[in-house]
């Protein structure tokens, strides 16, 4: 099987026709992908699509049966340390469990890259410094996850991994963690984010992926995945004690109609767009779509 | 435009103190680890000396003899048990994928290891010799048996550092590999002369005991410990230091066969 296109030499990631087989069952079947430099990239999909496997190939954590790959120029299937040092990688997994202090870890990991960055500094960054002295495995399970990402970003990578970084987080650490992830865009970073939180891959994201039966269907803005931007406004109001709902290529022509049959306020009006989950479910064949 | 400035991977001489630096904290830290490995050999060593402190004869009492069994035994926790547990609980946890994903040199993280076995050994050596002979007046070695007792426990100690990391390969996580490995090393202790004289072990669990290393070490350190008149006790009727280290050195190939097969930095039920 060979692609049409060529690799493309510039891209921080690009994928030809990546396959991946375990035994029998076809894991990634033919996958296409390029992820620019300096861009936030979500891949997005559902439990067992394909998308851990695509990312630990790219990662260098698994062999591929079928495809071309370059990562930062580079077969992954034969990265050596220096590619490794260019890379920073938050597993699903997380670290593990230790009985070092988040900084004696940091230290530890920063000692592994050419050219690290302060491990104090870092952890200011992701909002640990109090937990400094603490054993890692004293920690809270969003602390836990914040010293995970700490520990990825310590050797300056020039590619992030982010697995499902914010699981575990509540609202607020949320938050924090996309203005960090902000911060490292603007220092040139380029990010492979993958999330079940459609929320954040639309707040954090420059491209969106969907991979689904290990193949990515689409890749866009998130405000267009799916024809989203183009997608009929679906209007709804109370009319006679009913509610009523209608889908309109023209909702501004419509609701200013409907204001006109109204005396006053057009009661319990509300004018929806898709949102990024409800392309997302149709594109996956939820069987609830 | 950015300018590529040639960036230099750090030592691998700086990454191995880094991860020696590590897996000594790691250890020490850990009360299970201090308490099981270090502890528990100093513990046998107290209860077994006041309780069985009787004659074996030519002027040699059971501490004496079982001032070696324990400090095989010790080498086994250190080693064997340490690295089984250790590694299997690193495994499940993500610890080695991490690593994996780093530029840290693989061969640094298996430096850190031997650093480690080597502390807690020496520790767990030092620890037994001092209360052997504060309170129970055992005779330390003289002269070459200082050797011999070196060879012995390197070459023993580096076979059964091998075998765990080659049997962490088997255990699902740290517990279960503890659940597997704490077992076989109590009937191992018990079958190759480490709690009673290996004369006094039946025939047939001699023959099982002489496959498996820590009967091997056990007898070259009674050599060292015990007076060459007691010798004629062993099964050959000699201390056998030339097959005790032939057989380590098997062990050792065999186990660094195993390790190259089976080690890997992922879990295997991580897909």
């Amino acid at each position: 099987m060979r692609s049409a296109t060529p690799l493309d030499p510039d891209a921080a990631i690009s994928v030809r026709g990546l396959v991946k087989r375990y035994g029998r069952s076809t894991a990634v079947a033919g996958l296409d992908l390029d992820i620019r430099r300096g861009e936030i990239f979500a891949l997005l999909g559902p439990n067992g699509a394909g998308k851990t496997t695509t990312v630990e190939v790219l990662e260098g954590y698994r062999d591929r049966d079928g495809g071309e790959v370059r990562v930062l120029g580079v077969d992954p299937a034969t990265g050596g340390r220096l590619w490794k040092a260019d890379l920073g990688i938050v597993l699903q997994s997380g670290a593990g469990d230790s009985q070092l202090t988040c900084l004696e870890l940091l230290r530890a990991q920063a000692a592994y890259f050419p050219d690290p960055r302060d491990p104090a500094e870092v952890l200011e960054l992701v909002g640990l410094t109090e937990k400094a002295g603490s054993r890692g495995r004293t920690l809270s399970g969003g602390q836990r996850r914040r010293l995970d990402v700490a520990l990825g970003i310590v050797g300056r990578p020039r590619l992030l991994f982010l697995d499902e970084p914010t699981t575990g987080f509540d609202p607020e650490a949320r938050r924090q963690f996309w203005a960090l992830i902000r911060s490292l865009r603007d220092l040139g970073t380029t990010m492979l984010l993958t999330t079940h939180y459609l929320d954040e891959a639309e707040e954090l994201a420059d491209r969106v992926g969907v991979i689904a039966h290990g193949r990515l269907v689409e890749v866009a803005v998130p405000a267009e995945l799916g024809g989203r931007g183009r997608a009929p406004a679906t209007v709804s109001w109370t009319e006679d004690g009913a509610r009523r709902t209608t889908e309109t290529a023209t909702p501004t022509a419509f609701v200013r109609e409907m204001a006109g049959r109204f005396p006053g306020e057009v009661p319990d009006l509300a004018v929806a767009r898709p949102t990024l989950e409800d392309v997302y479910l149709r594109m996956i064949g939820d069987p609830r779509q | 435009m950015t300018t590529t400035v040639e960036r230099r991977l750090p030592s691998v001489a700086r990454v191995c103190r880094t991860r020696a630096g590590v897996e000594l904290k790691e250890f020490f830290r850990q009360r299970e680890s201090v308490v099981f490995t270090l502890m528990f050999p100093v513990i046998l060593l107290l209860v077994f000396g006041a309780v069985l402190n009787y004659d074996l004869g030519s002027g040699v009492t059971f501490t004496q003899y079982f001032m070696a069994g324990v400090i095989a035994a010790g080498i086994l926790g250190a080693s064997l048990q340490n690295m089984a547990i250790g590694i299997a609980t690193e495994r499940s946890d993500g610890t080695l994928k991490s690593l994996a994903g780093t530029p840290m040199p693989k061969s640094a993280f298996f430096v850190g290891k031997v650093a480690q076995v080597f502390v807690v050994t020496v520790a767990i050596v030092v620890i037994l010799l001092v209360i052997g002979v504060v309170f129970y007046g055992i005779h330390l070695p003289s002269g070459t048996d200082w050797l011999t007792f070196a060879w012995v426990a390197a070459l023993g100690s580096a076979a059964c550092t091998l075998l765990g990391i080659a049997v962490s390969s088997l255990a699902r996580n740290g517990r279960s590999a503890s659940a597997t490995v704490t077992p076989v090393a109590l009937v191992l202790q018990f079958i190759s002369g480490v709690f009673f004289q290996f004369s006094q072990v039946p025939t047939w669990l001699q023959t099982v005991a002489s496959v498996f290393p820590l009967k091997w070490m056990a007898q070259g350190l009674r050599s060292v410990f015990l007076p060459d008149a007691l010798a004629t006790q062993e099964p050959a009727g000699s201390w056998e230091l030339g097959r005790v280290a032939l057989v380590l050195g098997i062990w050792c190939a065999l186990g660094l066969v195993l390790c190259v097969r089976t080690f890997t930095w992922q879990d295997r039920t991580d897909r």
